[in-house]
């Protein structure tokens, strides 16, 4: 019973972590590409979410998570294409800066446009409720959730390692240079990168909308979380963000089991376990000529 | 690409984003013409966004001051802050008495740093008037001559959701699982809840305390689950209450979900079809007489939405503020206090008129259990809610709901 019980909670993480990976993953992909901490990450998961809502309203649900995504990925091109750019080759504090600033400028312009307080959403009705397996529960509405992640997951592992704009990606992180010298320009790379990172950041807004409270502050919530994620799975590495965003799921789960007081802060303490054993993070080493 | 570390600037990047927003210093000039008060409400966080509704009551009711001449010939400057947490909370009521000249304190949500401005205000002498913090505590065993307490206190919650719950033999005999927000104000609800359940014949068989910065619930949910109870309670505060809600509605669980403290700012905020059960709330815009119903039409004209009671209770408490230093002629803390321990009678808005008790400085009134109305009825998105009979019923002395002397363990030095 016990033991049926703790399995459910791990369960139950795995699918949270699901939900963090949508948000880190587009992070650490940015940053590995372009070099850029991308504090404005939050932001793009917030408009997402605030888009999705406001679609929900006229088309539904289903065409919301369809559309919030794209809508955002758009934005995308426009923030790599004049803001990011410029910042490639520059002192890196001018991008965290940057970045900063933009995720306080959206916020506050979420503010203006939508109003200070939270707005409403709820999840349709046909997705609501729990199914059951055996004694098992599941909330229904996760469980897409974690369809559509792997669903993504697959989508973008598939992406970087079987075409050739993939390849290009890959190679540009290990070796900038050579990719230079090869004649690939790798500025529309980064651009379509861009585009992806932050429409994941949003597909994960939009998912959440109806079961968390969609507020103007939410992007600064999400990004810390993102941050212990990418820096728990190691830099540059796509399996050591996955597996880090599901650990986290988990490792809250399990901490909130046996002792609920601690379950907010299990997730730092698991990186400051992982960076004490491994300083790289979880997967980290494949980029040494970083370190 | 770059010849920086990256793990330089991830710890760079980490640091930026915990960093918080600290507000702006007030920049008001000096004016012995003029009367200064100060006014703090957290406008980030979990209680954020019934603070911004608390800030645009006190915008409205300082304007209609001044508007018709202020006190006393006197225009109102109001120092209007975001607390954000205890410590800023009482950094900032520091600054606003010792160098911005504020001659009196009004404001706050969160009991734990309405509790640090209580400890500014008596140090220094002012008056603090705590408008929405709902700690028994508070005006208990950490009373002060100087703070006065608007807000109904958590054991008038419990009596009021309590006496409905009833009505409706939900809790004779019933097995509860409580759900905690995990700081001052959660830890003394829960002990109203306690004493409530324990003499009404109610078992708690499960409590999780839960801090203030959870968002996900559902490793809670499947601890409810476990326990199997006959009824859910939240007694969790700001928008905690909403994210729990419309997790709850996710999983569709069939034990019903009560709560002992809710505020209508974070009700609207959960969506359709999310909420249900029994909740006490101090006031809605709903109420059927002449004076809510002019504030209510005011309000909703000026910002475009009907004010929540965080915005009611700023408002009135600056309109009773002024109405003390017009009468007294002062802004005098002792003649203030003096003013209200006279036990003076205000019209706030409700069927009878409230008084701040002098021996702990509550301010005693009615209170209201509220249901949820099926979809169709509701006029618009914030017409959500059915009203129930004020508590204590018509006839029955207001105080019977307020802890008596003996529960409330207030000793206030000279």
């Amino acid at each position: 019973m016990q033991f049926g019980f703790l399995l459910q909670q791990v369960v139950n993480g795995l699918v949270l972590g699901g939900y963090y990976l949508l948000i880190a993953l587009g992070l650490s992909l940015i940053f590995s590409v372009g070099g850029i901490v991308n504090l404005a990450h939050g932001a793009f998961y917030a408009l997402g979410a605030y888009i999705s809502v406001e679609i929900t309203k006229y088309l539904g649900f289903g065409s919301a998570v369809v559309l919030s995504p794209i809508a955002v990925a758009l934005l995308g091109i426009l923030f790599e294409r004049f803001i990011l750019r410029r910042f490639y080759d520059a002192d890196p504090i001018l991008s965290l800066l940057v970045t900063f600033a933009l995720a306080m400028v959206t916020e506050q312009a979420i503010r203006i446009t939508w109003g200070a307080p939270p707005i409403s959403a709820a999840i349709p009705q046909g997705l609501r409720g729990s199914v059951f397996l055996g004694d098992f529960l599941f909330s229904r509405y996760r469980l897409l959730i974690l369809a559509v992640v792997a669903a993504v997951l697959i989508g973008v592992w598939l992406l970087l390692h079987k075409t050739s704009f993939g390849r290009v990606v890959r190679a540009g992180i290990q070796r900038p240079d050579m990719v230079a010298a090869l004649g690939i320009r790798l500025q529309p790379y980064m651009t379509a990168i861009v585009m992806l990172g932050v429409g994941m950041a949003a597909l994960g807004g939009a998912f959440f909308a109806p079961i968390t409270i969609v507020h103007p502050a939410m992007g600064a919530e999400i990004i810390t979380v993102a941050f212990v994620v990418v820096v728990i799975g190691g830099l540059g590495s796509f399996w050591g963000v996955v597996i880090a965003a599901l650990l986290v799921g988990v490792v809250r789960g399990i901490t909130i089991h046996f002792a609920p007081a601690a379950g907010e802060a299990s997730i730092y303490v698991l990186m400051f376990l992982v960076l004490l054993v491994r300083p790289r993070g979880l997967l980290g080493e494949r980029i040494e000529k970083f370190e | 690409m770059t010849r920086y570390s990256r793990r330089t600037l991830l710890k760079a990047g980490a640091a930026f984003a915990g960093a918080s927003v600290i507000g702006s210093p007030s920049t008001l000039s000096a004016q012995a013409t003029r009367i200064k008060i100060g006014h703090l409400v957290p406008l980030t966080g979990f209680l954020g966004a019934i603070g911004s509704y608390a800030q645009l009551g006190v915008k409205m009711a300082a304007e209609e001051i001044n508007a018709s001449g202020g006190i006393m010939g006197k225009q109102i400057d109001l120092m209007s802050e975001d607390s954000v947490n205890p410590a800023t909370a009482s950094t900032k009521a520091q600054r606003m008495i010792e160098q911005d000249g504020a001659v009196l304190l009004f404001g706050e949500i969160s009991s734990a740093s309405s509790l640090t401005i209580m400890q500014v205000a008596e140090r220094n002498k002012k008056v603090f008037f705590s408008t929405g913090a709902r700690s028994d505590a508070l005006r208990g065993k950490d009373c002060n001559r100087y703070s006065f307490h608007c807000d109904i206190p958590n054991t008038v919650m419990v009596n009021a959701v309590g006496t409905a719950l009833k009505q409706k033999g939900m809790v004779k005999g019933k097995k509860f699982v409580t759900l905690t927000a995990d700081y001052i104000f959660g830890h003394d609800l829960l002990k109203a809840a306690k004493a409530f359940f324990s003499a009404n014949d109610a078992t708690l068989i499960g409590d999780e305390l839960i801090a203030t910065d959870v968002t996900d619930f559902s490793p809670y949910l499947l601890k409810v689950r476990q326990a199997k109870p006959d009824v859910v309670c939240c007694n969790l505060a700001g928008n905690q209450v909403t994210n729990l809600v419309k997790q709850y509605a996710e999983f569709g669980f069939p034990y019903p979900l009560v709560g002992f403290n809710l505020n209508t700012g974070d009700a609207w905020a959960m969506g359709e079809g999310n909420l249900s059960g029994t909740w006490p709330t101090v006031w809605y815009h709903t109420l059927d007489n002449p004076a809510s119903k002019a504030f209510v039409e005011a309000f909703s004209k000026k910002y475009g939405k009907p004010p929540e009671n965080h915005a009611w209770i700023e408002y009135i408490t600056l309109k009773m503020i002024a109405q003390a230093i017009t009468e007294t002629k002062s802004t005098e803390s002792d003649a203030l206090v003096a003013y209200f321990e006279k036990q003076t009678q205000f019209d706030i808005m409700k069927a009878r008129k409230a008084y701040f008790r002098s021996w702990d400085h509550q301010l005693v009134q009615e209170a209201y259990p509220f249901t949820v109305k099926p979809k169709n009825e509701m006029k618009d998105k914030w017409d959500m809610l059915v009203l129930g009979e004020a508590v204590p019923a018509a006839g029955a002395e207001l105080e019977s709901i307020y802890p008596t002397k003996t529960q409330n363990p207030c000793n206030m030095k000279a």
